[in-house]
């Protein structure tokens, strides 16, 4: 019951300082103004192609793939099993299980794998390109032994030790009514989920604010057409005057 | 540094070269001295309180550039752009890889701006900003010439150049000054032109190109100065005006306004297309720069602006000037409003040369005799800011088709350079960004080893003799380094050094 409360709290706190740290984020990146047209050209001539071009660049890290095919197909391996093993984990949160969190369960299981592979290819690059090996930070390494833990914690779960998952969803569909119930004593569990506390905890504060940094990217974000609209940030307007 | 300068060998495989730690770590260019830094209202170095400044700068500019604030965040160590910044190709410095160069300033970002970093420097790589750091940051970012190339393969498009002006900016403010461009910005304020060239000896040299043109051609093709109520107001690199192979250019921009019949002039007091506030990172110096060229509109009263073969130039007139000085779809302040009614909206506003010539070709305005450029066998090199911060005529990729056109419109003989090395993807000729200085010449020599390797390939494989180009700066750079790699230094030339060779001027 003790490790039931401990894991409760660790998970409001997590929870509330991931919402509350990435809306500031996000709404800091918002306000600050990008006072000059620096697409990096050519680029997009409408709205519409530049919502495509982000698209691009989200679903299939199109630049990424221009520079160094290893590291896109690793990325791409990890970033994608992450995403079905996130759609997969939605059924831990919603009653009854929608129908395509369903589908896609099976296809989750291997995502895992694929996953964890990617990771381990890209911590390679840390170690084997010398150029990867200097710009690495201790940061980097951990970020990645992190996520890896995660993985693997979760992999050993699901083929080796098993554990109650039904007791498991109790729990958190619990915590979002405010009720509490008693999470299995697993040290497997424990070990993945004060991890993903851990993930949540960092995550507003590191490079992981990569994912909605992309969206605010002013090379990638804006359209291409300077000699057409006159673009204007609010302190450079104030400038606006004299001959 | 009394070693010869040399160029490296060419890459046996087209591969990044090892990690050479320190290479380039004393390369210094020349710092302002006080007198250049007050003449800007810049602070001079060493300032007491140097260490403040600098990080109250840096915390203004994160408030005022989302660039600035999402690229020190999001950057994941990734090494996409490892191997793409020509320096790092050329000099093998690890600190010259895009994301070493951002993480000088990442790093005292992260230790003054960031938790983690104020927290757990060691963890997250955080460091204070001392004078070795401020050192370091001098060095370093005058080895970038802000050519983009790293952002068209970031995953998240940050563009270093932004990281480097910012920084060049925060140097500033701290007093420590670049000598080339500060003292070059302050000739265009005083006289209004980078090379401080006076109206007087203008008018000299324009006269004396009226004179050899009119021996050369037997035509009367005039090189006009404040002319008012002309049609165009062609605003130019000074360079054009007496370096070569810049000047072969104006000629030939001369002989289209002449056999197209359109009336142009050139201005005395804003005879500089070039814009080094923009790299310097300093929005009010770029501005005040950009301003000169709407005084001088006013003035003559022309009803289009159109810019020569300048690349970052046109960067600046294509992407800033409607913001800077509402050149384009307008600005609100009288003056913009006043100019806006002025200029002849038929036309872009501000319209690059090539736009101008091409235009003219497709309508048949102005024709050519293809053969006079026989003896050239001819390449196009990209100049990385009009490639990747600029564009031209209505679509897609119009800066890579218009100059290509044209060649092609004026010669017989064009190929293109190995895939990846032009387009979005060029290799800046390795002298831009205000590196266009002797005292940074190993390093210029280093940066063009791309280029130089993509231009061997085309030499050998086609017998290519002339590189053309429309930028003052990567004329005047490769003029310098092509004999380091045992070119002629004659490869380099204008697209419009080409187009004055078959122009017709006479029949039509
Ligand atoms: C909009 C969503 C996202 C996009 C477009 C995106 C894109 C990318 C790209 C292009 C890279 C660089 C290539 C690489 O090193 O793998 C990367 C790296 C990384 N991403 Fe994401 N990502 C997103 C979301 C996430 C999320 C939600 C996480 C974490 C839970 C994450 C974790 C990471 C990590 C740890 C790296 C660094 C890998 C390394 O050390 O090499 N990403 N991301
Ligand atoms: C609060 C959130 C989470 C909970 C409650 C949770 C719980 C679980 C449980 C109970 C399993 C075992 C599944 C089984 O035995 O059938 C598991 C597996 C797994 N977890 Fe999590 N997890 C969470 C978040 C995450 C996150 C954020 C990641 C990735 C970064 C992750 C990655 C994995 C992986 C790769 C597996 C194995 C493959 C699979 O079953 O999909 N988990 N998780």
């Amino acid at each position: 019951m003790t490790m039931t409360i401990m894991f409760a709290v660790l998970f409001y706190f997590a929870a509330g300082l991931f919402a509350v740290g990435l809306i500031y984020r996000i709404a800091t990146y918002a306000r600050t103004p990008a006072p000059l047209k620096i697409p990096t050209t050519p680029a997009p001539r409408t709205r519409f192609g530049v919502v495509m071009l982000m698209a691009r660049e989200v679903f299939f890290f199109e630049s990424l793939f221009k520079a160094t095919i290893w590291t896109w197909i690793f990325s791409a391996m990890f970033h994608a099993g992450l995403a079905l093993v996130l759609l997969r984990h939605l059924r831990y949160f919603i009653d009854p299980v929608w129908s395509w969190v369903s589908f896609i369960q099976p296809f989750g299981l291997y995502a895992g794998f694929m996953m964890v592979a990617g990771l381990m290819g890209l911590w390679a690059r840390r170690f084997f390109v010398d150029r990867v090996r200097y710009i690495s930070t201790p940061s980097d390494h951990l970020m990645l032994a992190l996520l890896i833990t995660i993985g693997i914690s979760g992999l050993v779960m699901k083929f080796i030790t098993h554990t109650d998952v039904v007791a498991i969803k109790d729990f958190f569909m619990g915590l979002m009514s405010f009720s509490i119930n008693t999470l299995p004593s697993d040290w497997m569990i424990y070990l993945h989920l004060s991890l993903i506390a851990l993930l949540m905890i960092i995550f507003p504060f590191s490079k992981l604010l990569h994912a909605p940094g992309v969206f605010f990217s002013p090379t990638r974000n804006q359209v291409e057409n300077s000699r057409d609209k006159r673009h204007l940030s609010a302190w450079a307007s104030k400038l606006d005057s004299g001959k | 540094m009394a070693t010869e300068i040399k160029a490296p060998p060419y890459r046996v495989f087209n591969i990044a070269p090892a990690v050479v730690p320190g290479a380039m770590a004393d390369v210094k260019t020349f710092v302002a001295s006080d007198k250049i830094q007050e003449n800007l209202g810049f602070p001079v170095f060493e300032t007491p309180d140097w260490h403040d400044k600098a990080i109250g700068k840096m915390g203004e500019l994160l408030g005022k550039y989302r660039s600035l604030k999402v690229y020190m965040d999001a950057c994941v160590h990734c090494g996409a752009c490892s191997d793409k910044c020509h320096y790092f190709i050329g000099t093998g410095d690890p600190k010259n890889m895009p994301v070493a160069r951002q993480d000088l300033m990442r790093s005292v970002y992260r230790r003054y701006f960031t938790l983690p970093g104020k927290l757990f420097p060691w963890l997250v790589g955080a460091r204070d900003l001392t004078r070795e750091v401020l050192d370091e940051w001098y060095n370093y970012y005058h080895q970038c010439s802000e050519c983009r190339r790293c952002s068209v393969f970031c995953p998240y498009g940050i563009d270093t150049a932004e990281i480097t002006m910012a920084a060049r900016e925060i140097l500033d403010s701290a007093g420590y000054g670049q000598k080339y461009s500060n003292e070059i910005i302050g000739k265009v304020h005083a006289i209004g032109n980078n090379l401080g060239l006076p109206k007087p000896a203008l008018i000299d040299t324009l006269e004396g190109l009226e004179e050899d043109t009119k021996e050369d051609t037997g035509f009367d093709i005039r090189f006009p100065l404040d002319v008012k109520g002309a049609e165009v107001l062609l605003i130019t690199p000074s360079a054009d005006f007496f370096a070569e192979p810049h000047i072969d250019s104006l000629i030939g921009y001369a002989k289209v306004f002449h056999a197209a019949g359109i009336s142009w002039t050139l201005s005395s007091m804003s005879s500089e297309a070039g814009n080094f506030g923009m790299f310097i990172g300093n929005y009010e110096q770029m501005r005040k720069i950009a301003l000169r060229i709407r005084q001088a509109a006013l003035e003559l009263g022309v009803k289009r602006i159109v810019v020569g073969e300048c690349g970052h130039a046109w960067r600046v007139a294509y992407s800033f000037w409607n913001t800077l000085i509402g050149v384009g779809d307008g600005g609100k302040d009288p003056y913009a409003i006043e100019l806006q009614k002025q200029l002849d909206h038929r036309y872009k506003q501000p319209m690059h040369i090539c736009e101008l010539t091409w235009d003219l070709a497709e309508k048949k305005i102005i024709t050519f005799d293809k053969e006079a450029n026989d003896k050239h066998i001819i390449t196009f090199h990209d100049s990385c800011n009009v490639a990747r911060g600029s564009g031209m005529g209505d679509t897609f990729g119009g800066q890579f088709e218009i100059p290509r056109n044209i060649v092609k419109a004026v010669a017989n003989h064009f190929h293109e350079m190995p895939e990846g090395t032009t387009h979005e993807q060029t290799f800046c000729c390795g002298g831009g960004g205000g590196l266009l200085t002797d005292d940074l010449l190993d390093l210029r020599v280093k940066g063009s080893l791309p280029r130089m390797e993509a231009l061997q390939h085309v030499v050998d494989a086609h017998g290519v003799n002339f590189m053309a180009c429309i930028c003052a700066i990567c004329k005047a750079q490769f003029t310098k380094v092509l004999p380091y790699y045992g070119f002629d230094r004659r490869l380099i030339g204008g697209v419009h050094q080409l187009v004055s060779n078959a122009i017709k001027l006479g029949d039509k």
